[in-house]
Protein backbone atom coordinates (compact mmCIF):
# COMPACT_ATOMS: atom_id res chain seq x y z
CA UNK A 1 0.00 0.00 0.00
CA UNK A 2 1.50 3.54 -1.02
CA UNK A 3 0.85 6.64 1.28
CA UNK A 4 -2.23 7.71 -0.65
CA UNK A 5 -4.10 5.15 0.42
CA UNK A 6 -3.69 6.28 4.12
CA UNK A 7 -6.73 8.38 4.82
CA UNK A 8 -8.77 8.79 8.03
CA UNK A 9 -11.49 6.04 7.19
CA UNK A 10 -9.22 3.82 6.35
CA UNK A 11 -6.97 4.50 9.53
CA UNK A 12 -10.33 4.32 11.49
CA UNK A 13 -11.53 0.76 10.11
CA UNK A 14 -8.34 -0.65 10.14
CA UNK A 15 -8.18 0.48 13.81
CA UNK A 16 -12.01 -1.19 14.90
CA UNK A 17 -11.22 -4.30 12.72
CA UNK A 18 -8.38 -4.95 15.19
CA UNK A 19 -10.47 -4.61 18.09
CA UNK A 20 -11.91 -7.76 18.22
CA UNK A 21 -8.37 -9.87 18.36
CA UNK A 22 -7.05 -7.27 21.37
CA UNK A 23 -9.45 -7.68 23.23
CA UNK A 24 -9.54 -12.03 22.84
CA UNK A 25 -5.97 -11.69 23.90
CA UNK A 26 -6.76 -9.77 26.61
CA UNK A 27 -9.93 -11.57 27.98
CA UNK A 28 -7.57 -14.92 27.51
CA UNK A 29 -4.92 -13.51 29.45
CA UNK A 30 -7.24 -12.56 32.40
CA UNK A 31 -9.22 -15.31 32.25
CA UNK A 32 -12.58 -13.84 31.03
CA UNK A 33 -13.12 -16.84 28.39
CA UNK A 34 -15.32 -18.60 30.55
CA UNK A 35 -14.78 -22.54 31.66
CA UNK A 36 -13.00 -23.21 28.28
CA UNK A 37 -10.86 -20.45 26.89
CA UNK A 38 -9.43 -22.54 24.58
CA UNK A 39 -12.87 -23.08 22.72
CA UNK A 40 -13.88 -19.94 23.22
CA UNK A 41 -10.86 -18.69 20.92
CA UNK A 42 -11.60 -21.19 18.34
CA UNK A 43 -15.09 -20.04 18.12
CA UNK A 44 -14.75 -16.54 18.27
CA UNK A 45 -12.06 -16.36 15.68
CA UNK A 46 -14.15 -18.65 13.11
CA UNK A 47 -17.02 -16.45 13.61
CA UNK A 48 -15.01 -13.13 13.23
CA UNK A 49 -13.44 -14.47 10.08
CA UNK A 50 -16.66 -15.56 8.62
CA UNK A 51 -17.98 -11.86 9.97
CA UNK A 52 -15.11 -9.75 7.60
CA UNK A 53 -15.85 -12.59 5.38
CA UNK A 54 -19.30 -11.30 4.59
CA UNK A 55 -18.17 -7.78 5.09
CA UNK A 56 -16.19 -8.05 2.15
CA UNK A 57 -18.42 -9.50 0.03
CA UNK A 58 -21.01 -6.61 1.06
CA UNK A 59 -18.69 -3.53 -0.04
CA UNK A 60 -19.66 -3.73 -3.92
CA UNK A 61 -23.57 -4.01 -3.38
CA UNK A 62 -23.37 -0.96 -0.93
CA UNK A 63 -21.81 0.74 -3.36
CA UNK A 64 -24.06 -0.07 -6.12
CA UNK A 65 -27.14 0.55 -4.12
CA UNK A 66 -26.11 4.13 -2.53
CA UNK A 67 -23.74 5.27 -4.75
CA UNK A 68 -20.97 5.63 -2.32
CA UNK A 69 -17.54 5.42 -3.14
CA UNK A 70 -15.83 4.73 0.31
CA UNK A 71 -17.07 0.83 0.53
CA UNK A 72 -14.18 -0.16 -2.17
CA UNK A 73 -11.96 1.39 -0.58
CA UNK A 74 -12.53 -1.07 2.72
CA UNK A 75 -13.14 -3.75 0.56
CA UNK A 76 -9.42 -5.18 -0.02
CA UNK A 77 -8.93 -4.54 3.68
CA UNK A 78 -11.97 -6.45 5.27
CA UNK A 79 -10.63 -9.17 2.94
CA UNK A 80 -7.36 -9.32 4.78
CA UNK A 81 -8.85 -9.30 7.89
CA UNK A 82 -10.91 -12.13 7.00
CA UNK A 83 -7.53 -13.83 6.09
CA UNK A 84 -6.15 -12.63 9.57
CA UNK A 85 -8.59 -14.12 11.60
CA UNK A 86 -8.96 -17.10 9.25
CA UNK A 87 -5.19 -17.69 10.53
CA UNK A 88 -5.88 -16.98 14.19
CA UNK A 89 -8.70 -19.37 13.36
CA UNK A 90 -6.88 -22.01 12.20
CA UNK A 91 -3.78 -21.48 14.57
CA UNK A 92 -5.78 -22.37 17.36
CA UNK A 93 -7.23 -25.86 15.79
CA UNK A 94 -3.69 -26.77 15.62
CA UNK A 95 -2.35 -25.60 18.58
CA UNK A 96 -5.00 -25.92 21.50
CA UNK A 97 -7.42 -28.65 19.64
CA UNK A 98 -4.49 -30.68 18.20
CA UNK A 99 -1.06 -30.11 19.44
CA UNK A 100 0.25 -30.46 16.00
CA UNK A 101 -0.15 -33.93 15.98
CA UNK A 102 -0.06 -33.98 12.32
CA UNK A 103 -0.86 -37.06 11.40
CA UNK A 104 -4.23 -36.31 13.40
CA UNK A 105 -4.82 -33.33 11.83
CA UNK A 106 -3.93 -35.06 8.58
CA UNK A 107 -6.87 -37.69 9.20
CA UNK A 108 -9.11 -34.45 10.39
CA UNK A 109 -9.16 -32.81 6.63
CA UNK A 110 -9.80 -36.08 5.10
CA UNK A 111 -12.19 -37.33 7.17
CA UNK A 112 -14.35 -34.75 8.54
CA UNK A 113 -16.35 -32.49 5.85
CA UNK A 114 -16.41 -29.60 8.23
CA UNK A 115 -12.85 -29.21 8.23
CA UNK A 116 -12.21 -30.09 4.68
CA UNK A 117 -14.60 -27.29 3.41
CA UNK A 118 -12.65 -24.82 6.11
CA UNK A 119 -9.55 -25.53 4.80
CA UNK A 120 -10.73 -25.53 1.45
CA UNK A 121 -11.87 -21.69 2.37
CA UNK A 122 -9.14 -20.79 3.94
CA UNK A 123 -6.44 -22.01 1.61
CA UNK A 124 -8.49 -19.56 -0.66
CA UNK A 125 -8.38 -16.60 1.11
CA UNK A 126 -4.74 -17.00 1.58
CA UNK A 127 -4.39 -16.99 -2.05
CA UNK A 128 -6.20 -14.45 -2.50
CA UNK A 129 -4.16 -12.24 0.14
CA UNK A 130 -0.86 -13.26 -1.46
CA UNK A 131 -2.22 -11.24 -5.02
CA UNK A 132 -4.05 -8.57 -2.91
CA UNK A 133 -1.32 -5.95 -3.41
CA UNK A 134 -0.73 -3.77 -6.51
CA UNK A 135 2.06 -5.18 -7.86
CA UNK A 136 0.52 -8.52 -8.03
CA UNK A 137 -2.42 -6.60 -9.17
CA UNK A 138 0.03 -5.51 -12.33
CA UNK A 139 1.68 -8.73 -12.51
CA UNK A 140 -1.65 -10.94 -12.82
CA UNK A 141 -3.47 -8.12 -15.35
CA UNK A 142 -6.35 -9.58 -16.48
CA UNK A 143 -6.16 -12.93 -14.75
CA UNK A 144 -6.59 -11.39 -11.35
CA UNK A 145 -10.00 -10.62 -11.59
CA UNK A 146 -11.07 -14.42 -12.35
CA UNK A 147 -8.68 -15.68 -9.60
CA UNK A 148 -9.99 -13.24 -6.90
CA UNK A 149 -13.91 -14.19 -7.74
CA UNK A 150 -13.11 -17.38 -6.06
CA UNK A 151 -13.91 -15.63 -2.69
CA UNK A 152 -17.71 -16.56 -3.91
CA UNK A 153 -16.96 -20.38 -3.51
CA UNK A 154 -14.70 -19.96 -0.51
CA UNK A 155 -17.86 -17.98 0.94
CA UNK A 156 -19.97 -20.96 0.10
CA UNK A 157 -17.34 -22.92 2.13
CA UNK A 158 -17.46 -21.19 4.72
CA UNK A 159 -20.85 -21.41 5.25
CA UNK A 160 -21.24 -25.01 4.40
CA UNK A 161 -18.31 -25.47 7.38
CA UNK A 162 -20.09 -23.64 10.12
CA UNK A 163 -23.55 -25.51 8.76
CA UNK A 164 -21.80 -28.96 9.41
CA UNK A 165 -19.79 -28.16 12.88
CA UNK A 166 -23.28 -27.48 14.92
CA UNK A 167 -24.74 -30.02 16.69
CA UNK A 168 -28.66 -29.20 16.43
CA UNK A 169 -29.13 -25.50 16.54
CA UNK A 170 -28.76 -23.94 13.22
CA UNK A 171 -30.22 -20.39 13.69
CA UNK A 172 -26.15 -19.15 13.18
CA UNK A 173 -25.12 -20.65 10.01
CA UNK A 174 -29.05 -20.21 8.76
CA UNK A 175 -28.25 -16.37 9.27
CA UNK A 176 -25.10 -16.07 8.25
CA UNK A 177 -25.69 -18.51 5.45
CA UNK A 178 -28.58 -16.33 4.71
CA UNK A 179 -26.67 -12.97 4.08
CA UNK A 180 -24.21 -14.82 2.39
CA UNK A 181 -26.95 -16.24 -0.28
CA UNK A 182 -28.36 -12.18 -0.08
CA UNK A 183 -24.93 -11.72 -1.17
CA UNK A 184 -23.78 -14.33 -3.78
CA UNK A 185 -27.65 -13.87 -5.13
CA UNK A 186 -27.44 -9.82 -5.55
CA UNK A 187 -24.63 -10.93 -8.16
CA UNK A 188 -26.09 -13.47 -10.13
CA UNK A 189 -29.56 -11.55 -9.99
CA UNK A 190 -27.02 -8.26 -11.49
CA UNK A 191 -25.21 -10.66 -14.16
CA UNK A 192 -28.70 -12.22 -15.53
CA UNK A 193 -30.11 -8.68 -15.80
CA UNK A 194 -26.92 -7.30 -17.66
CA UNK A 195 -27.50 -10.10 -20.15
CA UNK A 196 -30.98 -9.66 -20.54
CA UNK A 197 -30.32 -5.99 -21.21
CA UNK A 198 -29.50 -4.67 -24.49
CA UNK A 199 -26.89 -2.08 -23.32
CA UNK A 200 -24.39 -3.09 -21.17
CA UNK A 201 -24.29 -0.53 -18.14
CA UNK A 202 -21.22 -1.34 -15.84
CA UNK A 203 -19.87 0.45 -13.06
CA UNK B 1 -28.36 -39.62 61.31
CA UNK B 2 -25.84 -39.11 59.04
CA UNK B 3 -22.82 -37.09 60.69
CA UNK B 4 -22.12 -34.11 57.80
CA UNK B 5 -18.37 -34.24 56.91
CA UNK B 6 -16.27 -33.33 53.89
CA UNK B 7 -14.88 -36.25 51.71
CA UNK B 8 -11.72 -37.46 53.48
CA UNK B 9 -10.31 -36.41 49.58
CA UNK B 10 -10.32 -32.57 49.63
CA UNK B 11 -9.21 -30.15 47.37
CA UNK B 12 -6.05 -29.37 49.04
CA UNK B 13 -5.40 -33.16 48.41
CA UNK B 14 -5.77 -33.15 44.75
CA UNK B 15 -3.72 -30.18 43.20
CA UNK B 16 -4.62 -29.11 39.67
CA UNK B 17 -1.84 -30.14 37.70
CA UNK B 18 -2.33 -27.90 34.85
CA UNK B 19 1.04 -26.05 34.43
CA UNK B 20 -0.49 -22.70 33.36
CA UNK B 21 -1.11 -20.24 35.77
CA UNK B 22 -4.68 -19.54 35.96
CA UNK B 23 -5.69 -15.75 37.79
CA UNK B 24 -8.53 -17.49 39.27
CA UNK B 25 -6.46 -20.11 41.31
CA UNK B 26 -3.77 -17.77 41.75
CA UNK B 27 -6.12 -15.42 43.56
CA UNK B 28 -8.11 -18.26 44.97
CA UNK B 29 -4.46 -19.16 46.56
CA UNK B 30 -3.22 -15.87 47.61
CA UNK B 31 -6.57 -15.59 49.65
CA UNK B 32 -6.30 -18.82 51.34
CA UNK B 33 -2.16 -17.73 52.33
CA UNK B 34 -3.33 -14.82 53.38
CA UNK B 35 -6.38 -16.51 55.82
CA UNK B 36 -3.82 -18.89 57.20
CA UNK B 37 -1.04 -16.18 58.08
CA UNK B 38 -4.00 -14.56 59.94
CA UNK B 39 -4.20 -18.51 61.46
CA UNK B 40 -8.03 -18.71 59.96
CA UNK B 41 -9.38 -21.70 57.64
CA UNK B 42 -11.37 -20.83 54.94
CA UNK B 43 -15.44 -21.20 55.37
CA UNK B 44 -16.26 -24.77 54.89
CA UNK B 45 -17.28 -24.94 50.77
CA UNK B 46 -20.45 -22.83 51.02
CA UNK B 47 -21.12 -21.96 47.56
CA UNK B 48 -24.45 -20.89 48.48
CA UNK B 49 -27.06 -23.21 48.04
CA UNK B 50 -28.82 -25.60 50.97
CA UNK B 51 -25.84 -27.39 52.31
CA UNK B 52 -26.85 -31.53 52.51
CA UNK B 53 -26.10 -34.24 54.81
CA UNK B 54 -23.93 -37.24 53.00
CA UNK B 55 -21.39 -40.16 53.69
CA UNK B 56 -18.38 -39.60 51.42
CA UNK B 57 -17.41 -42.54 49.41
CA UNK B 58 -13.47 -42.30 49.31
CA UNK B 59 -13.70 -45.95 47.51
CA UNK B 60 -15.51 -44.63 45.03
CA UNK B 61 -13.64 -40.50 44.81
CA UNK B 62 -11.41 -40.44 41.31
CA UNK B 63 -8.21 -39.31 42.36
CA UNK B 64 -8.52 -36.84 39.81
CA UNK B 65 -8.09 -33.01 40.58
CA UNK B 66 -11.56 -31.26 41.05
CA UNK B 67 -13.31 -28.87 38.67
CA UNK B 68 -13.54 -25.78 40.04
CA UNK B 69 -17.11 -25.32 41.31
CA UNK B 70 -17.52 -21.98 38.81
CA UNK B 71 -16.37 -23.91 36.31
CA UNK B 72 -18.76 -26.96 36.95
CA UNK B 73 -21.72 -24.64 37.16
CA UNK B 74 -21.03 -22.01 34.35
CA UNK B 75 -19.98 -24.44 31.53
CA UNK B 76 -23.60 -26.49 31.21
CA UNK B 77 -25.16 -28.10 28.26
CA UNK B 78 -28.91 -28.17 28.97
CA UNK B 79 -30.03 -27.34 26.07
CA UNK B 80 -33.76 -26.64 27.82
CA UNK B 81 -32.30 -23.15 28.65
CA UNK B 82 -30.77 -22.25 25.35
CA UNK B 83 -27.67 -24.12 23.40
CA UNK B 84 -24.78 -22.29 24.58
CA UNK B 85 -23.02 -23.15 27.51
CA UNK B 86 -23.45 -19.99 29.37
CA UNK B 87 -27.31 -19.71 29.33
CA UNK B 88 -28.39 -22.34 31.41
CA UNK B 89 -26.17 -20.54 33.86
CA UNK B 90 -27.62 -17.74 33.18
CA UNK B 91 -31.41 -18.51 33.19
CA UNK B 92 -31.73 -21.32 35.37
CA UNK B 93 -32.61 -19.50 37.90
CA UNK B 94 -36.32 -19.21 37.46
CA UNK B 95 -36.87 -22.70 37.46
CA UNK B 96 -39.52 -23.70 40.19
CA UNK B 97 -38.13 -27.16 41.54
CA UNK B 98 -39.89 -27.25 44.69
CA UNK B 99 -42.62 -28.42 44.56
CA UNK B 100 -41.67 -31.62 42.30
CA UNK B 101 -42.97 -34.55 41.69
CA UNK B 102 -41.85 -37.53 40.12
CA UNK B 103 -44.19 -40.55 38.08
CA UNK B 104 -42.97 -44.08 37.76
CA UNK B 105 -44.92 -46.14 35.61
CA UNK B 106 -44.55 -48.33 32.75
CA UNK B 107 -43.29 -52.38 33.73
CA UNK B 108 -43.55 -51.64 37.75
CA UNK B 109 -45.67 -52.94 40.58
CA UNK B 110 -45.76 -49.86 42.56
CA UNK B 111 -46.62 -46.87 39.77
CA UNK B 112 -47.42 -43.75 40.96
CA UNK B 113 -46.51 -40.00 41.08
CA UNK B 114 -44.60 -38.93 43.93
CA UNK B 115 -43.66 -36.14 45.64
CA UNK B 116 -39.73 -35.40 45.61
CA UNK B 117 -39.57 -35.52 49.28
CA UNK B 118 -41.29 -39.16 48.91
CA UNK B 119 -38.77 -40.36 46.69
CA UNK B 120 -36.06 -39.22 48.65
CA UNK B 121 -36.64 -39.98 51.92
CA UNK B 122 -35.66 -43.66 52.58
CA UNK B 123 -32.39 -42.97 50.53
CA UNK B 124 -29.35 -41.85 52.17
CA UNK B 125 -26.61 -39.51 50.53
CA UNK B 126 -23.50 -40.27 49.90
CA UNK B 127 -20.61 -38.01 47.73
CA UNK B 128 -19.26 -39.91 45.13
CA UNK B 129 -16.31 -37.76 43.12
CA UNK B 130 -16.62 -38.84 39.12
CA UNK B 131 -15.38 -38.05 36.01
CA UNK B 132 -17.96 -36.12 33.56
CA UNK B 133 -17.21 -37.26 29.80
CA UNK B 134 -19.11 -35.13 27.36
CA UNK B 135 -19.41 -35.91 23.68
CA UNK B 136 -18.05 -32.69 22.43
CA UNK B 137 -14.55 -33.72 24.20
CA UNK B 138 -14.34 -32.08 27.12
CA UNK B 139 -14.11 -33.52 30.71
CA UNK B 140 -14.64 -32.40 34.65
CA UNK B 141 -14.15 -34.28 37.98
CA UNK B 142 -17.32 -33.56 39.85
CA UNK B 143 -18.30 -34.50 43.64
CA UNK B 144 -21.90 -35.86 43.36
CA UNK B 145 -24.35 -36.06 46.09
CA UNK B 146 -26.75 -38.56 45.67
CA UNK B 147 -27.99 -42.48 46.05
CA UNK B 148 -27.89 -45.48 43.84
CA UNK B 149 -30.74 -45.70 41.02
CA UNK B 150 -30.45 -49.02 41.98
CA UNK B 151 -31.56 -48.56 45.49
CA UNK B 152 -35.07 -46.64 43.90
CA UNK B 153 -35.55 -49.47 41.19
CA UNK B 154 -35.68 -51.92 44.02
CA UNK B 155 -38.03 -50.38 46.15
CA UNK B 156 -40.69 -49.73 43.10
CA UNK B 157 -40.23 -53.33 42.34
CA UNK B 158 -40.04 -53.78 38.27
CA UNK B 159 -41.70 -56.39 36.83
CA UNK B 160 -39.69 -58.91 34.97
CA UNK B 161 -40.98 -57.50 31.12
CA UNK B 162 -39.16 -54.44 32.24
CA UNK B 163 -35.67 -54.07 29.97
CA UNK B 164 -34.96 -50.84 29.82
CA UNK B 165 -35.72 -47.65 31.94
CA UNK B 166 -36.73 -44.49 30.47
CA UNK B 167 -36.26 -41.22 32.02
CA UNK B 168 -37.74 -37.86 30.76
CA UNK B 169 -36.53 -34.36 31.80
CA UNK B 170 -39.68 -31.73 32.47
CA UNK B 171 -41.29 -29.92 29.87
CA UNK B 172 -42.26 -26.66 30.94
CA UNK B 173 -41.31 -23.62 28.23
CA UNK B 174 -42.31 -20.62 30.23
CA UNK B 175 -39.25 -21.76 32.65
CA UNK B 176 -37.35 -23.18 30.08
CA UNK B 177 -36.94 -20.70 27.11
CA UNK B 178 -34.82 -23.10 25.08
CA UNK B 179 -38.09 -25.20 24.78
CA UNK B 180 -39.53 -22.92 22.89
CA UNK B 181 -37.55 -23.41 19.54
CA UNK B 182 -37.72 -26.57 18.29
CA UNK B 183 -34.07 -27.62 18.54
CA UNK B 184 -34.67 -30.97 19.63
CA UNK B 185 -37.94 -32.90 19.99
CA UNK B 186 -39.02 -32.26 23.28
CA UNK B 187 -39.12 -33.35 26.33
CA UNK B 188 -35.81 -34.79 26.40
CA UNK B 189 -35.56 -38.43 27.33
CA UNK B 190 -33.15 -41.11 28.22
CA UNK B 191 -32.76 -44.27 28.81
CA UNK B 192 -30.19 -46.95 30.10
CA UNK B 193 -30.56 -50.67 29.90
CA UNK B 194 -31.99 -52.30 33.43
CA UNK B 195 -28.60 -53.78 34.04
CA UNK B 196 -26.76 -50.31 33.72
CA UNK B 197 -29.54 -48.58 35.98
CA UNK B 198 -29.15 -50.94 38.75
CA UNK B 199 -25.13 -51.11 38.42
CA UNK B 200 -23.77 -49.58 41.29
CA UNK B 201 -21.80 -47.09 39.46
CA UNK B 202 -24.99 -45.31 38.08
CA UNK B 203 -26.23 -42.58 40.61
CA UNK B 204 -29.35 -40.67 41.04
CA UNK B 205 -27.89 -37.32 42.28
CA UNK B 206 -29.58 -34.40 43.94
CA UNK B 207 -26.69 -32.09 44.88
CA UNK B 208 -22.46 -31.26 44.04
CA UNK B 209 -20.27 -29.95 46.17
CA UNK B 210 -22.24 -30.73 49.21
CA UNK B 211 -25.01 -28.26 48.35
CA UNK B 212 -28.30 -29.18 46.55
CA UNK B 213 -27.58 -28.89 42.63
CA UNK B 214 -27.78 -25.54 41.20
CA UNK B 215 -30.87 -25.82 38.50
CA UNK B 216 -28.38 -25.34 35.38
CA UNK B 217 -26.96 -28.77 36.62
CA UNK B 218 -30.74 -30.61 36.55
CA UNK B 219 -31.76 -29.53 40.01
CA UNK B 220 -33.51 -31.14 42.00
CA UNK B 221 -32.56 -34.89 40.44
CA UNK B 222 -30.64 -36.17 37.50
CA UNK B 223 -28.49 -39.20 36.36
CA UNK B 224 -24.99 -39.51 36.91
CA UNK B 225 -23.54 -42.49 34.67
CA UNK B 226 -19.98 -42.03 34.40
CA UNK B 227 -18.94 -44.15 31.72
CA UNK B 228 -20.79 -42.73 29.41
CA UNK B 229 -21.03 -39.68 27.37
CA UNK B 230 -22.67 -36.80 29.79
CA UNK B 231 -25.92 -36.44 27.60
CA UNK B 232 -26.60 -39.84 29.16
CA UNK B 233 -26.70 -38.37 32.53
CA UNK B 234 -30.09 -36.63 32.03
CA UNK B 235 -31.25 -33.49 34.32
CA UNK B 236 -34.24 -32.62 35.71
CA UNK B 237 -35.77 -35.67 35.93
CA UNK B 238 -39.66 -36.02 36.24
CA UNK B 239 -40.76 -39.31 35.04
CA UNK B 240 -38.71 -42.82 35.32
CA UNK B 241 -40.70 -45.66 33.11
CA UNK B 242 -39.80 -49.41 33.23
CA UNK B 243 -40.11 -50.79 29.54
CA UNK B 244 -39.58 -53.58 27.33
CA UNK B 245 -39.13 -51.75 24.28
CA UNK B 246 -35.53 -49.62 23.74
CA UNK B 247 -36.40 -46.14 24.23
CA UNK B 248 -36.10 -43.87 21.58
CA UNK B 249 -33.57 -41.04 23.32
CA UNK B 250 -33.53 -37.44 22.48
CA UNK B 251 -30.38 -37.06 20.78
CA UNK B 252 -30.29 -40.33 19.12
CA UNK B 253 -33.92 -39.37 17.31
CA UNK B 254 -31.76 -36.16 16.30
CA UNK B 255 -28.91 -37.58 14.91
CA UNK B 256 -28.98 -41.55 14.56
CA UNK B 257 -25.59 -42.00 13.27
CA UNK B 258 -23.77 -39.50 15.74
CA UNK B 259 -25.44 -40.81 18.79
CA UNK B 260 -26.23 -44.06 19.59
CA UNK B 261 -28.34 -45.17 22.67
CA UNK B 262 -25.39 -46.68 24.63
CA UNK B 263 -23.03 -44.02 24.23
CA UNK B 264 -20.46 -45.29 26.54
CA UNK B 265 -17.15 -43.21 26.17
CA UNK B 266 -14.90 -45.08 23.98
CA UNK B 267 -11.80 -43.24 22.22
CA UNK B 268 -11.68 -45.92 19.91
CA UNK B 269 -14.71 -45.34 18.16
CA UNK B 270 -14.81 -41.24 16.51
CA UNK B 271 -17.84 -39.24 16.04
CA UNK B 272 -18.44 -38.51 12.42
CA UNK B 273 -16.93 -34.91 12.98
CA UNK B 274 -14.18 -35.43 15.35
CA UNK B 275 -12.32 -38.19 16.48
CA UNK B 276 -12.67 -38.92 20.70
CA UNK B 277 -9.18 -40.13 21.77
CA UNK B 278 -8.58 -37.22 23.47
CA UNK B 279 -10.37 -34.65 25.71
CA UNK B 280 -9.58 -31.61 27.17
CA UNK B 281 -9.68 -31.56 31.28
CA UNK B 282 -11.95 -28.06 31.95
CA UNK B 283 -9.02 -25.57 33.56
CA UNK B 284 -6.15 -27.84 31.95
CA UNK B 285 -4.45 -27.09 28.88
CA UNK B 286 -2.59 -30.58 27.53
CA UNK B 287 -5.35 -32.82 25.96
CA UNK B 288 -5.63 -35.96 27.91
CA UNK B 289 -6.20 -39.42 26.35
CA UNK B 290 -9.44 -40.83 26.50
CA UNK B 291 -10.26 -43.75 28.49
CA UNK B 292 -11.91 -46.63 27.80
CA UNK B 293 -15.20 -46.59 29.38
CA UNK B 294 -14.32 -43.43 30.83
CA UNK B 295 -11.51 -44.98 33.12
CA UNK B 296 -14.56 -47.68 34.52
CA UNK B 297 -13.97 -50.69 32.63
CA UNK B 298 -13.03 -52.59 35.53
CA UNK B 299 -16.34 -52.10 36.66
CA UNK B 300 -18.19 -52.13 33.74
CA UNK B 301 -16.92 -53.75 30.77
CA UNK B 302 -18.55 -56.64 31.40
CA UNK B 303 -21.82 -55.41 30.87
CA UNK B 304 -20.80 -55.46 26.95
CA UNK B 305 -19.06 -58.49 26.93
CA UNK B 306 -19.71 -59.53 23.58
CA UNK B 307 -20.78 -56.79 22.01
CA UNK B 308 -19.57 -55.07 19.07
CA UNK B 309 -18.75 -51.43 20.32
CA UNK B 310 -18.74 -49.95 16.84
CA UNK B 311 -22.02 -50.77 16.17
CA UNK B 312 -23.76 -50.56 19.37
CA UNK B 313 -21.89 -46.94 19.83
C1 LIG C 1 -12.52 -19.10 5.96
C2 LIG C 1 -12.36 -20.07 6.75
C3 LIG C 1 -13.17 -20.38 7.99
C4 LIG C 1 -14.28 -19.78 8.50
C5 LIG C 1 -15.06 -18.59 7.96
C6 LIG C 1 -14.62 -20.47 9.71
C7 LIG C 1 -15.70 -20.16 10.52
C8 LIG C 1 -16.04 -20.86 11.65
C9 LIG C 1 -17.20 -20.57 12.46
C10 LIG C 1 -18.21 -19.47 12.22
C11 LIG C 1 -17.19 -21.45 13.49
C12 LIG C 1 -18.27 -21.60 14.56
C13 LIG C 1 -18.02 -20.81 15.78
C14 LIG C 1 -19.11 -21.03 16.80
O1 LIG C 1 -19.61 -22.15 16.93
O2 LIG C 1 -19.45 -20.07 17.45
C15 LIG C 1 -16.04 -22.30 13.34
C16 LIG C 1 -15.69 -23.32 14.20
C17 LIG C 1 -14.63 -24.16 14.00
N1 LIG C 1 -13.76 -24.16 12.94
FE1 LIG C 1 -13.74 -22.84 11.41
N2 LIG C 1 -13.72 -21.49 9.91
C18 LIG C 1 -12.82 -21.46 8.87
C19 LIG C 1 -11.73 -22.31 8.67
C20 LIG C 1 -11.41 -23.34 9.52
C21 LIG C 1 -10.26 -24.21 9.34
C22 LIG C 1 -9.24 -24.10 8.24
C23 LIG C 1 -10.30 -25.10 10.37
C24 LIG C 1 -9.35 -26.24 10.70
C25 LIG C 1 -8.55 -26.81 9.89
C26 LIG C 1 -11.44 -24.81 11.19
C27 LIG C 1 -11.81 -25.50 12.32
C28 LIG C 1 -12.85 -25.17 13.14
C29 LIG C 1 -13.15 -25.85 14.38
C30 LIG C 1 -12.38 -27.03 14.97
C31 LIG C 1 -14.27 -25.21 14.92
C32 LIG C 1 -14.92 -25.48 16.26
C33 LIG C 1 -15.92 -26.57 16.24
C34 LIG C 1 -16.57 -26.69 17.60
O3 LIG C 1 -16.33 -25.88 18.48
O4 LIG C 1 -17.32 -27.63 17.75
N3 LIG C 1 -12.10 -23.73 10.64
N4 LIG C 1 -15.36 -21.92 12.20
Amino acid sequence: MGLRHIDGLRVGVFTAALLPALWLGYAFFTDRLGANPFEALTRSSGEWTLRFLLLTLAMSPLREAFGWRWPLRLRRMFGLYAFFYGLLHLTTYLWFDQFFDWPEIGRDILKRPFITAGMGALLILAALAATSNQAMMRRLGRRWKPLHRLVYPAVVLAVLHHFWLVKADLRWPAIYGIIAAGLLGWRLYRRYRRRGSPVVVRA
Amino acid sequence: MLIRRKSDLTEADVTDPAWYARRREFLQGTAALLLAAGGLRPAQAGHGGRALQYRPRPDLAAKDALTDFSDVTTYNNFYEFGTDKASPAELAGRLTTDPWSVTIDGEVARPGTYALEDILKPHGLEERIYRLRCVERWSMVIPWIGFPLADLIRRFEPTSRAKYVEFTTLYRPEEMPGQRRAVLDWPYVEGLRMDEAMHPLTLLAVGLYGEVLPNQNGAPLRLVVPWKYGFKSIKSIVRIRFTEQMPQTTWHKAAPHEYGFYANVNPAVDHPRWSQKRERRIGEFRKRKTLPFNGYAEQVAHLYAGMDLRRFF
